[in-house]
């Protein structure tokens, strides 16, 4: 690993005819962390990746890496590894023939070859056709082709899908690791629950617009709180939230009360003499705040 | 290692790593060799009256040893084609024009270094259809004691042009693959131009001269001037072809042409 660099994604609009896949987006990823791409089926993530790899040309704005177009980049390979998608293997090729035929075209070492396929798993089906793969197998080979180059730079489009459980986890695991070492992870996904656990930092799409970008934990911020309680006389608790004030909804497993702590609820049952059954706090949660974000902006 | 000579020996990896190259070589070999050993042994039976009603000498055997060598190009042509057609329509088919791409960025390179490999492939593809040839066309003669020709320093330069115009040949496929990149629609065209199109087209031009004038113009046309011996030719001895190295000029023109136009219009499209 040599060129550690941002990914600059500045002002960035794609038009397929009348529509806009990507409208205007920004954002801006930062080295030694991993970065969510997230947004639901459809966003825009696929061809904002791709504009950024220089296979798709956006119809305005520049997808940089610190600046340089990926077309201008010295040494490619070396700089961003990328996956994407699509399964973009030759059927009739080996797995380990694909990974020569890009480190002939970089000038990257054979011997790096048997360290990636070994590195993602592979190495005991390396000289099998990739027609006779299964999808976490291709999976693993689009990673491997991603970090044959020893680069700076990830960018991995969904790279989970197809994943066994093990392997989910071996992945977490992984980004982490690429992330500790200094280097630039950016990891599409349209669940946040898939990634959540090795996120550092999130930005968020939904049809093509930016609908938030900061850390995990500012994610959170946006939560609202509620608190479930409930007693043997339900009426004489719903009298008494609502003398001191509170906005309660009747549910079936007790009453819900909004933007409050469980502190507060439990005082005003302990005040007013009525023994409770439950007392619980409840958040929306990430993937609540995730939804209500991208659903916010249709 | 420069950038091009990296992407011209990634891009012959591509080639020689998927089983393609081979079958269409095989292919090329078996049909040549029938063809010119069973074809051989037809003349030359024919020639030395040994079919039944036939005399000997009936059929003069004069330029029947360049014509059966000949077959490597005037009918296996279409084997190069279809591997440089191939060469690039396989990448759009099977995606990987992504990993190509991002292995190197400069897509007029990897056209300009498929183009090369491809005339590489193309020369040695017109090596074993001339083995092909010679084998069986040859070997058929000598049955019949005729005159193989392979003495003559004539033969081994019509070789030499034959083993250029196959190399050509490829080069076309190339062009046309970047402008037809739907990996069907280009088979379909090769096989219809090349088995139909061209040879009803080049019997039309033995009506008229005017007519004549234009059709040997054609690919097919050009590539037997080249080679300086054909099957057609042979068929409609009163045509007047190209010179030889006109005819090289009109191959490696519309290999030209072809590939620019691809360069500039379909090679540039996004690639989702």
């Amino acid at each position: 690993m040599t060129d550690v660099r941002t990914i600059d994604i500045e002002a960035v609009t794609k038009r397929f005819g009348p529509v806009a896949a990507v409208n205007a987006l920004s954002f801006q990823v930062q080295p030694g962390r991993v970065t969510g791409f997230l947004g639901p089926n459809g966003a825009g993530k696929t061809t904002t990746l791709r504009m950024l790899l220089g296979l798709v040309r956006p119809s305005q704005g520049r997808a940089t890496f610190g600046g340089v177009p990926y077309s201008e980049l010295v040494s490619p390979l070396r700089t961003v590894g990328a996956a994407l998608e699509a399964a973009s293997f030759h059927p009739g090729r080996t797995a380990r023939n694909h990974l020569r035929v890009a480190a002939t075209a970089s000038g990257i070492a054979r011997s790096r070859v048997d360290e990636v396929l070994g590195l993602v798993g592979l190495a005991e089906f390396a000289d099998r056709r990739v027609g006779g793969y299964s999808l976490g197998m291709r999976q693993r080979l689009g990673l491997a082709f991603a970090l044959l180059g020893d680069p700076g730079v990830l960018v991995l489009d969904e790279p989970i899908n197809g994943l066994d459980p093990e392997g989910i986890k071996w992945i977490r695991s992984l980004l982490r690791a690429l992330a500790s070492e200094g280097r630039t992870v950016l990891v599409s996904s349209h669940l946040l629950s898939e990634v959540q656990q090795s996120v550092d930092d999130v930005v968020i799409i939904a049809r093509g617009e930016l609908v938030h970008s900061g850390t995990l934990a500012s994610l959170s911020a946006g939560d609202s709180v509620s608190v479930l309680v409930d007693a043997p006389d339900r009426s004489a608790l719903g009298d008494a939230l609502a003398a001191a004030g509170y906005a309660v909804t009747r549910a079936r497993s007790g009453l819900i009360v909004a933007g409050v702590e469980a502190e507060e609820v439990g005082r005003t049952a302990f005040e007013a003499g009525i023994p409770l059954s439950s007392l619980q706090r409840q958040s929306s949660g990430l993937e609540d705040t995730f939804l209500h974000l991208v659903e916010g902006n249709r | 290692m420069s950038t091009f000579l990296r992407t011209v020996s990634a891009e012959t990896a591509k080639i020689t790593t998927t089983r393609m190259w081979w079958v269409l070589a095989l292919v090329l070999f078996v049909y040549v060799l029938v063809l010119s050993g069973g074809l051989g042994a037809l003349f030359g039976a024919g020639s030395s009256g040994s079919l039944p009603g036939g005399t000997t000498g009936e059929i003069p055997t004069t330029g029947l040893a360049p014509l059966l060598y000949s077959f490597a190009s005037s009918i296996g042509y279409v084997f190069p084609v279809l591997l440089g057609a191939l060469a690039v329509t396989g990448e759009v088919r099977h995606q990987t024009l992504t990993p190509t791409l991002l292995a190197t960025p400069r897509r007029g390179l990897v056209l300009a270094a498929k183009l090369v490999v491809l005339l590489g492939f193309g020369a040695l593809f017109g090596v074993i259809g001339l083995v092909a040839s010679v084998g069986g066309g040859a070997g058929a003669l000598a049955l019949f004691d005729i005159d193989t020709e392979l003495g003559s320093s004539d033969t081994w330069a019509l070789f030499a042009r034959l083993v250029l115009a196959m190399a050509l040949w490829a080069a076309v496929g190339i062009g046309l693959g970047s402008v037809v990149t739907n990996q069907v629609a280009v088979i379909v065209i090769v096989i219809a131009f090349t088995q139909f199109v061209e040879p009803v087209l080049r019997s039309v031009g033995a009506l008229a001269d005017w007519i004549g004038d234009i059709v040997r113009f054609l690919p097919g046309a050009a590539s037997d001037a080249l080679v300086g011996a054909s099957v057609f030719s042979a068929m409609a001895p009163g045509q007047e072809s190209l010179d030889w190295w006109v005819g090289a000029l009109v191959l490696a023109g519309i290999a030209a042409v072809l590939t620019v136009i691809g360069a500039l219009t379909t090679w540039r499209r996004d690639v989702t």
